[in-house]
């Protein structure tokens, strides 16, 4: 009798660590979004991509449909080569799409965001995203500001 | 001078001797693995004893140091106009730092001291000796046990600690200062990564469970047996298990998250 | 059964024994006796191979103890059994399952062989009442004979009695006395009494040492150590409070100490 209540005690224990464990996988962290039921990766070139970094959320009209898997340095271009992983389900955007580096709120993180172009036919795995926008780098928006202005000046 | 020296060089050999004398200890209780998966009667009652009785004070901590941060995070963050991450601040250093760490020090102040004086005390009532003599390895039927229970134990509590952290800040947050209820939670799912946060949390309050049973489980074998020795080795286990565990933390930290 | 030869052991730079030798019968009750911290219940750890002699020999059944594997050493402690000074009984487990303990751990009765055999022991102790309480709900002269009882559990050849007598009430005494007889005798064990009491340790002893600062200083029978023309036997058999062991511990003159400011 009293060895059942402590085996009891001991199972409700363990069953409410392993609950908080779940929790922590999907309410708390990003794991649901990890169990990609498949996905395919396209790729893009940004001439700059500012603060962007691995697994950034990548989006379209504002709903997250898949992640940045990774990026490197294009040596032949001389610009950065990102990774993008889109899940299965989205499988049917117009291979016109075009790809912008923005930033959630004023100092949050970067994302891509997706437009989608018009064209019939779809992005394929391996795909290259031709049409794409840089990072706004706050330097540059302000000579550029500074330069026009000048100009106008003269 | 010369005799401070020689204190110093005796100190050093002494804990030099007994660091290897914990390590034959642990190998010990590592190979006594197969011992006590045949006896999980055992182990059972040694997680109620070290796991179920340590739940609620790790519980209730977990709520309230979680409703502390809601606290906090939103008065630091409105003044940015930022409160929309508060989900992120509160999961974040409960699920990395807050989680492993106070849970494992929780711990060590309940559990650990408990195992180091219940053990001296069956050192000093001869328990242990007439194991011995009745042909039973002590450290095979005592110390194993309490072992697997303190290394399972605790990585469990740490994920209760962090969850009702969690909830703790939600609740703070807001049910009680308003925050936007969307924002806590879908903030926290896109910035705390599972591999990056949660596992990485996980393996600390592991690392952490090992530290803090070896300790108070080696600190009661190694007691003197007397009411003195006793409390004196229940002291120690609860300083260097929180040495221990800060030690660690800082070389986990800047091993998992980069220093760079 | 038995033999310890030129045993030396020390603790720190004091030597508890100082090349000893001793010859235990077997199936008869041998004392050994002497004042508290002479070392006999070091003397019964080493029998039992809890401590390493720093030279000389013990062997026990022919074997000797301290060149045994851990294993072999193991099963020669099943056929020993040690009632430790304290009982030493496991503080979570009633008295009950103290007693299966050993035998759930070294042997495959069923559960219900296994009931018989603690109920036996038990009864041998005059305590099958008492199987459901806890070793804290015992008085001191129960808990020892329930120890008494476990190191029975086994059936071991020999068993070796850490200061059975040491405060107990004169009932219990007189039962504890008995008990080691009697057990002695219908369970043809060799039994080792460790003691500082005389009176009941002669009544049942078949065969005395007496120990000193680490040497044996007398041997014999009760009868014939009663009439040991030495005198450090003289005053331990009788009790007195100086003779060879003087009262004070070593010290400056009194007289001197106290004018000393
Ligand atoms: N673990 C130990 N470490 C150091 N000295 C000890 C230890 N155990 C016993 N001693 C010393 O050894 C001597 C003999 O002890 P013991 O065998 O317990 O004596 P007895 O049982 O005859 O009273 C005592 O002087 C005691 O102080
Ligand atoms: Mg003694």
């Amino acid at each position: 009798m009293q060895y059942k209540w402590l085996e009891i005690s001991v199972g409700l224990f363990v069953s409410v660590a392993i609950a908080a464990l779940f929790f922590l996988a999907l309410q708390v962290s990003n794991f649901s979004s990890f169990q990609d039921k498949g996905s395919y990766t396209v790729i893009a070139h940004f001439e700059n991509i500012g603060g962007l970094k691995e697994k950034a959320l990548v989006s379209m009209a504002g709903v997250p449909i898949g992640r940045v898997s990774s990026i490197r340095f294009d040596t032949e271009n001389y610009d950065a080569l990102v990774n993008i992983r889109i899940d299965a389900q989205y499988n049917n955007l117009p291979t016109d799409t075009s790809a912008s580096i923005l930033t959630a709120g004023l100092l949050g993180d970067k994302y891509i965001g997706l437009t989608p172009g018009g064209l019939d036919e779809n992005l394929q795995e391996g795909d290259t995203i031709e049409l794409t926008q840089s990072a706004l780098v706050l330097e540059r928006l302000i000579s550029q500001f500074l330069f026009n202005s000048s100009d106008k000046d003269d | 001078m010369i005799i401070f020296f020689q204190h110093i060089g005796q100190a050093c050999l002494k804990s030099i001797e007994k660091l290897g004398r914990a390590s034959l200890f642990f190998i010990a209780i590592i190979s006594s693995i197969g011992y006590v998966l045949l006896r999980p009667n055992l182990l059972i009652k040694q997680l109620f004893s070290v796991g179920v009785l340590t739940f609620w004070l790790i519980a209730i901590s977990g709520l309230f140091v979680g409703m502390v941060l809601g606290l906090q995070g939103v008065y630091t963050l409105s003044t940015f106009g930022a409160e929309s991450s508060l989900g992120i601040m509160v999961a974040a250093s409960l699920v990395r730092e807050l989680g492993p760490v106070v849970g494992a020090l929780l711990f060590a102040g309940r559990a650990g001291s408990a195992l180091t004086a219940e053990i001296g005390l069956m050192k000093a009532t001869e328990q242990l000796s007439g194991m011995e003599m009745m042909a039973i390895d002590p450290l095979k039927y005592i110390i194993a046990p309490r072992f697997f229970a303190g290394f399972i134990s605790l990585p469990l509590l740490v994920a209760i600690f962090s969850a009702m952290g969690i909830i703790g800040g939600y609740l703070a947050g807001v049910e009680l200062l308003h925050v936007d209820s969307g924002a806590y939670w879908s903030q926290m799912q896109a910035s705390i990564d599972f591999d990056a946060d949660i596992v990485n949390g996980m393996i600390k309050s592991i690392i952490f469970a090992w530290l803090v049973s070896w300790i108070a489980l080696f600190e009661g074998y190694d007691a003197v047996p007397t009411s003195a020795g006793i409390s004196r080795a229940t002291t120690r286990t609860v300083v260097n298990s929180s040495f221990a565990i800060l030690i660690f933390d800082f070389l986990l930290t800047a091993l998992m998250f980069g220093v760079a | 059964m038995i033999s310890i030869r030129n045993l030396t052991f020390s603790r720190g730079n004091r030597k508890i024994f100082d090349n000893i030798s001793m010859q235990i019968m077997p199936h008869k009750i041998t004392a050994i006796m002497g004042p508290s911290g002479t070392g006999k219940t070091t003397l019964l750890k080493l029998i039992g191979g809890q401590l390493k002699p720093d030279s000389g020999t013990i062997l026990v059944n022919d074997q000797e103890i301290h060149q045994l594997s851990r294993r072999a050493l193991y099963e020669l402690r099943k056929k020993m059994g040690m009632l430790f000074q304290s009982g030493a009984l496991l503080s979570d487990m009633s008295v009950y399952d103290n007693i299966a303990f050993p035998i759930r751990e070294h042997t495959k009765l069923t559960k219900s062989m296994i009931r018989t055999v603690v109920l036996m022991k038990l009864n041998a102790v005059g305590l099958r009442g008492a199987r459901d309480l806890m070793p804290s709900e015992l008085s001191g002269g129960m808990a020892r004979r329930i120890a008494m009882a476990r190191a029975l559990a086994l059936d071991p050849e020999m068993i070796l009695y850490d200061e059975p007598f040491t405060g107990q009430d004169p009932i219990s005494l007189a039962v504890l006395v008995k008990l080691i007889k009697t057990l002695n005798q219908t369970l043809h064990l060799t039994s080792i009494v460790v003691s500082h009491d005389v009176e009941e340790t002669a009544s049942i002893a078949d065969y005395i040492y007496l120990m000193s600062e680490g040497k044996i200083v007398g041997q014999g029978s009760p009868e014939e150590l009663t009439q040991s023309d030495s005198e450090w036997v003289q005053q331990f058999m009788q009790g007195q409070a100086d003779g060879p062991v003087p009262f004070h511990y070593p010290a400056d003159d009194f007289s001197e100490e106290l004018f000393a400011l």
